[in-house]
């Protein structure tokens, strides 16, 4: 089957190739358009991330809690509701069930909702990462803090957490490259990302193969800089004669 | 190394064997007495009602064409393989000989005929919108500011993006997954319209809680032509489907068929989609024709 990138030079109304292969103003080609998607599946994915690292850190850290078993059961709770429900399904619950439950919800855009419900799904996962980085430290190293005169928040500040943290690099990587393959459901509530371009453009220009290889190739590259970004992270953080030290052999 | 270049090439080749067969799909269908028919599983021309049944106006229009391909190929013992294609799928299906036509929903138009070929028109769509009966929305300039659904993957799409620029209107788009999403969007007040298939939109109105709530309104916002589709450069088997559909329509067959999947209730829910037959079927029909879209807009 013979390619034909060209495609990509049309423009979006006209199917006229444009000479320069972008558009201006209102009409744009399709080449315009993948970049605007990929603006959105970054935009979904980062800021998923960000609140699944947030809300993932505080649930993986109380569910570890001495001495505070209902902030515990509140965590367990936590992960196991959103990581037992399919993705695609918390994505509607979050569009369609929870603003018929709560009218005020209503107002919120597409975008919040699908990154509440990325986040947290995430965050379940990241949760429980965070939770078997910590009861991965002999149980010495909690002591140590407390021998130390360390409350709470501190011995978790500065003795557990900079250990627990390093030895879960490696799944955060796998998380965070997950974030931005997983935030190709958002398409089924209307955002205009990737997965929605391939789908709509595919069908208007009649060449999917063309149109599914440009937008495979996007999601490579946007896991792959992220899997760089926390292998250089993983190596800079890297501190000989800790746990987490490992082989040496950065990222993976 | 090698061996992965000796399999690639091999593939190669199996590939450009497969295109460079001969393009007779009637000796074919004959030879194997298996006609492959491409059909939908949830258009407003072709739908399942389940336990792997194929119903709808295009579909029993289809079984009739090959009813009378067995008399074309002589061959009284043809069997229909029924095989469930999508709006993605069809055409590179149809060209590598998964299937040998189908009668779906597939619009006529420039861009397709450049890969496939297509029987004469059998059904004229009429994009239209769908709004709540009192949203007071009585045509597409109503629409400034508002919100409109449509569904990904969808031709209306572009339609609605057209009338956007040339109408100089401002509307927000938004995209169900399916036909069912973007209903349930008009439905639950996230979008004031639904723009789509006139036929679609019936069938989803028709299946809702409460069909007079809502109305199909506004002008006609694109004319499509619905045809069979073939693969192309087959001058016998486009031959062999204009000559059925021709005789159904002049035997009057054809029309009773519209009365019972458009105007009489239907599976599964025994509901009727009422849609009388329009202008440009009707126009359709009294001269058989293959024209594609672009030939509609023109006028």
């Amino acid at each position: 089957m013979a390619m034909e990138w060209q495609v990509f030079c049309k423009d979006t109304l006209t199917s006229e190739v444009v000479s320069g292969c972008l558009g201006s103003g209102k009409d744009i080609t399709y080449l315009n358009w993948i970049f605007k998607a990929w603006g959105w599946t970054v935009g979904v994915s980062l800021t998923a991330l960000l609140i699944a690292l947030v809300v993932g850190s505080i649930i993986g850290v109380i569910r570890t809690l001495p001495n505070s078993p209902w902030l515990v059961r509140f965590g367990n709770a936590w992960v196991e509701l959103f990581r037992n429900i399919p993705l695609l399904v918390q994505i509607f619950l979050w569009y369609h069930v929870a603003p018929a439950l709560i009218p005020p919800m209503k107002s919120l855009s597409p975008f919040v909702l699908v990154v509440l419900a990325l986040g947290f799904f995430t965050s379940a996962r990241i949760a429980e990462q965070l939770r078997a980085g910590i009861l991965a430290l002999p149980k010495g190293q909690r002591y140590a803090g407390m021998a130390m005169g360390f409350t709470t928040p501190q011995y978790y500040r500065y003795v557990i957490l900079p250990m627990a943290y390093r030895i879960i690099i490696p799944p955060l990587t796998s998380e965070s490259m997950n974030i931005f393959k997983n935030s190709a459901v958002a398409f089924a509530v209307s955002i205009p990302e990737l997965t929605q371009f391939a789908l709509q453009a595919g069908e208007e220009t009649s060449r999917p193969i063309e149109v599914y290889l440009a937008v495979t190739v996007l999601y490579v590259i946007s896991a792959l800089v992220i899997n760089r970004i926390m292998a250089f992270v993983e190596k800079r953080a890297r501190v000989p004669g800790f746990v987490a030290s490992g082989s040496g052999a950065g990222g993976h | 190394m090698k061996k992965q270049v000796l399999v690639l090439a091999a593939l190669a080749m199996a590939a450009g064997a497969a295109v460079a067969q001969a393009n007779d799909t009637l000796a074919k269908i004959k030879s194997s007495g298996v006609v492959n028919l491409g059909v939908r599983d949830s258009s407003g021309l072709g739908f399942t009602i389940g336990g792997g049944k194929y119903v709808g106006f295009h579909t029993e229009m289809a079984e009739r064409i090959v009813d009378d391909l067995k008399k074309v190929t002589g061959n009284p013992n043809l069997k229909i393989n029924y095989q469930v294609i999508t709006s993605q799928n069809r055409i590179p299906l149809l060209q590598n000989g998964t299937i040998d036509f189908e009668c779906g929903s597939t619009t006529n138009n420039l861009t397709r005929q450049k890969d496939v070929a297509f029987a004469v028109t059998t059904y004229v769509e009429e994009v239209r919108m769908a709004v709540k009966a009192n949203s007071g929305i009585k045509s597409i300039k109503d629409l400034n500011g508002k919100s409109v659904a449509t569904t990904t993957g969808t031709t209306s799409v572009q339609t609605l993006r057209k009338h956007e620029r040339a109408g100089g209107i401002d509307f927000k788009e938004v995209m169900g997954k399916d036909h069912a999403d973007s209903f349930l969007l008009l439905e639950s007040g996230r979008a004031d319209a639904f723009v789509m298939d006139g036929s679609i939109l019936a069938a989803n109105i028709a299946k809702s809680k409460s069909p007079k709530d809502y109305v199909i309104a506004g002008e006609v916002l694109s004319v499509e032509p619905i045809a069979c589709m073939l693969r192309k450069d087959d001058p016998k088997m486009k031959a062999a489907l204009d000559d059925s559909i021709k005789r159904q329509i002049k035997d009057g067959s054809l029309g009773k068929l519209y009365d019972k999947w458009f105007m009489q209730p239907i599976p599964p829910n025994n509901v009727s989609l009422n849609m009388p037959m329009s202008e440009s079927t009707k126009a359709a029909w009294a001269t058989p024709n293959d024209k594609p879209m672009e030939d509609y807009a023109k006028k």
